[in-house]
């Protein structure tokens, strides 16, 4: 059976949603909890294979973002487009299309603590798109080892450590081969070198497999890694992943959003974030 | 939720593995509660009211009054309160805790509509396990009412069954089988509602099973005197 082909999209949107085309687009959005604005006016575009960087402060309104995108959430104004659809007033059936096109590594990584590590990452492929099973079995070990996680296959959530959760979380998110993926947080409360491993998964999955990406994170740390590094696979018959600094191109193509009372604050690459710390007291403290 | 089950019950895609799943959950992991309820329910009976009727000289009637007792009234409702206790409780704390740790999102995310994957297995099992749970209590109870009459109240275990048989009319059977029906929609529904609108952490979740258990535990008082009163409307 071939596998993991992304569902097809007419020829013309295919051709607009080429690399560089707009996949995802904010246009004036707006939500509001009771009296209390999450966000005000958020308008931006994620370009197909390019990354979007959310950073600001506990509540600023970062991983409601995500959640909209996805249709947990409906936003009170303004328009949402993914993939080149509309989808701020579609129903939750309309929705489960759209979200097949997509993936999300929750915070904590939420995966179902009743289900073997083997089952979560094979869930989306075994229920809901029904592949045999010798099919789901090869994609999960296909993709658990590119997070390095194979030999965890049949442990439980419980048995599995941060680190390793946010990996299993990034694997399932993946295992469909959706075209976005999105990350919450995904390096929250992890250790320097596990969180590198996680944004050294990231790097991979948007320059190996050319996968458009929102990352949401206040760990700057995390964040300038991602921006500011691209993965290669190397020739040869291991076709080994190889990491390093990415080229100026290529570090436009990842593009910081700082949030700040649901407003957007900040827009520009990491080389402009930098430099806008030297006129903005706001950016000069987050950054510090 | 109601009309999204509704909806979810006659369009695709349809979770069979997961709906054996809660029938083996709710039917047969509630099985020995509800024998042991329906048991000491039908042998105090039957002590209880041996007694009373010994001051009629009718010793012999107490088939009739526990038969009648356990199949209209008893069965369903203490059936259904032992589910609400266990399945209802366990509902909202497992639906509750999968909405606080963001397993409900990530189950939208992956394309899965809760309620078709959640919901409604658990729904159809408490439609078609709590009848079934509700006739094994009921029948047990009479046994356990037979122990204590042919044991210690010294009636011979003919006229005890003769007076089973006699205390029961059609109307009684089918209301002990009607209610229960009702009850396991009703206890699952709440349990169901309670869970999936959990908030606030893990304190969160302790709030939702307690809400469950005591909403589902009223309903099932109410749920049956209303639909006693629609029964003796419509048939008898």
């Amino acid at each position: 059976m071939a596998i993991a082909k992304p569902t097809p999209r007419p020829p013309l949107l295919e051709e607009a949603l080429a690399h560089g085309g707009p996949i995802i687009v904010f246009d004036d959005v707006e939500l509001a909890f009771d009296d209390k604005v999450i966000l005000r006016n958020v308008s931006f575009t994620l370009r197909t294979g390019h990354t979007k960087i959310f950073l600001g402060a506990s509540g600023a309104g970062k991983s409601t973002i995500l959640r909209l995108i996805l249709g947990l959430l409906t936003p009170d104004a303004g328009r949402i487009f993914v993939n080149g659809e509309q989808i701020e007033s579609m129903t939750e059936d309309q929705l489960i299309a759209v979200r097949a096109d997509l993936g999300m590594v929750f915070q904590e990584g939420a995966l179902f603590d009743s289900l073997t590590v083997r089952e979560n990452v094979g869930y989306k492929l075994d229920e809901e798109l029904h592949w045999p099973a010798a099919d789901v079995d090869r994609r999960v070990e296909e993709v658990l080892g590119f997070i390095g996680l194979r030999d965890f296959i049949d442990r439980m959530p419980s048995e599995l450590s941060g680190g390793q959760r946010r990996r299993v979380a990034i694997a399932r998110a993946m295992a469909a081969k959706p075209r976005i993926l999105f990350y919450d947080e995904p390096t929250t409360g992890l250790d320097p070198i596990t969180a590198l491993t996680v944004d050294k998964e990231i790097v991979k999955l948007r320059d190996i497999e050319g996968v458009s990406s929102i990352l949401v994170t206040h760990q700057l740390r995390d964040a300038f890694y991602v921006a500011e590094h691209s993965a290669f696979a190397e020739a040869g018959d291991d076709r080994r992943i190889r990491l390093e600094r990415a080229t100026p191109q290529k570090e436009d193509e990842a593009e910081f959003i700082l949030l700040r009372d649901g407003r957007i604050h900040f827009e520009g690459n990491a080389t402009e974030l930098r430099e806008a710390q030297q006129k903005d007291a706001y950016i000069a403290a987050f950054l510090s | 939720m109601i009309g999204k089950v509704g909806r979810a019950l006659v369009t695709p895609p349809f979770y069979f593995r997961d709906v054996v799943e809660q029938f083996d959950a709710i039917g047969v992991g509630s099985l020995t509660v509800v024998l042991l309820t329906g048991m000491f329910t039908g042998m105090v009976l039957a002590l209880q009211s041996g007694m009373t009727l010994d001051q009629f000289g009718a010793r012999s009637m107490v088939g009739r009054l526990v038969s009648a007792s356990m199949v209209k009234e008893l069965g369903p409702v203490l059936t259904g309160l032992m589910v609400a206790g266990r399945v209802g409780s366990g509902i909202a704390a497992e639906l509750g805790s999968m909405v606080v740790t963001d397993q409900i999102a990530a189950l939208r995310a992956l394309g899965t509509d809760p309620i078709r994957k959640l919901v409604l297995p658990r729904i159809l099992a408490g439609l078609f396990m709590v009848p079934i749970l509700t006739v094994i209590s009921t029948a047990v109870g009479m046994v356990g009412g037979w122990l204590v009459t042919f044991s210690l109240l010294r009636v011979a275990s003919s006229v005890y069954w003769n007076s089973v048989v006699q205390g029961l009319f059609i109307q009684d059977v089918w209301m002990g089988l009607i209610k229960p029906f009702v009850l396991g929609f009703t206890i699952v529904s709440l349990g169901c509602h309670v869970g999936l609108r959990t908030s606030g952490g893990t304190q969160g979740v302790g709030r939702s099973t307690t809400n469950a258990v005591v909403a589902s535990s009223v309903a099932v008082i109410a749920v049956d005197y209303l639909v006693t009163q629609l029964l003796i409307v419509l048939m008898y």
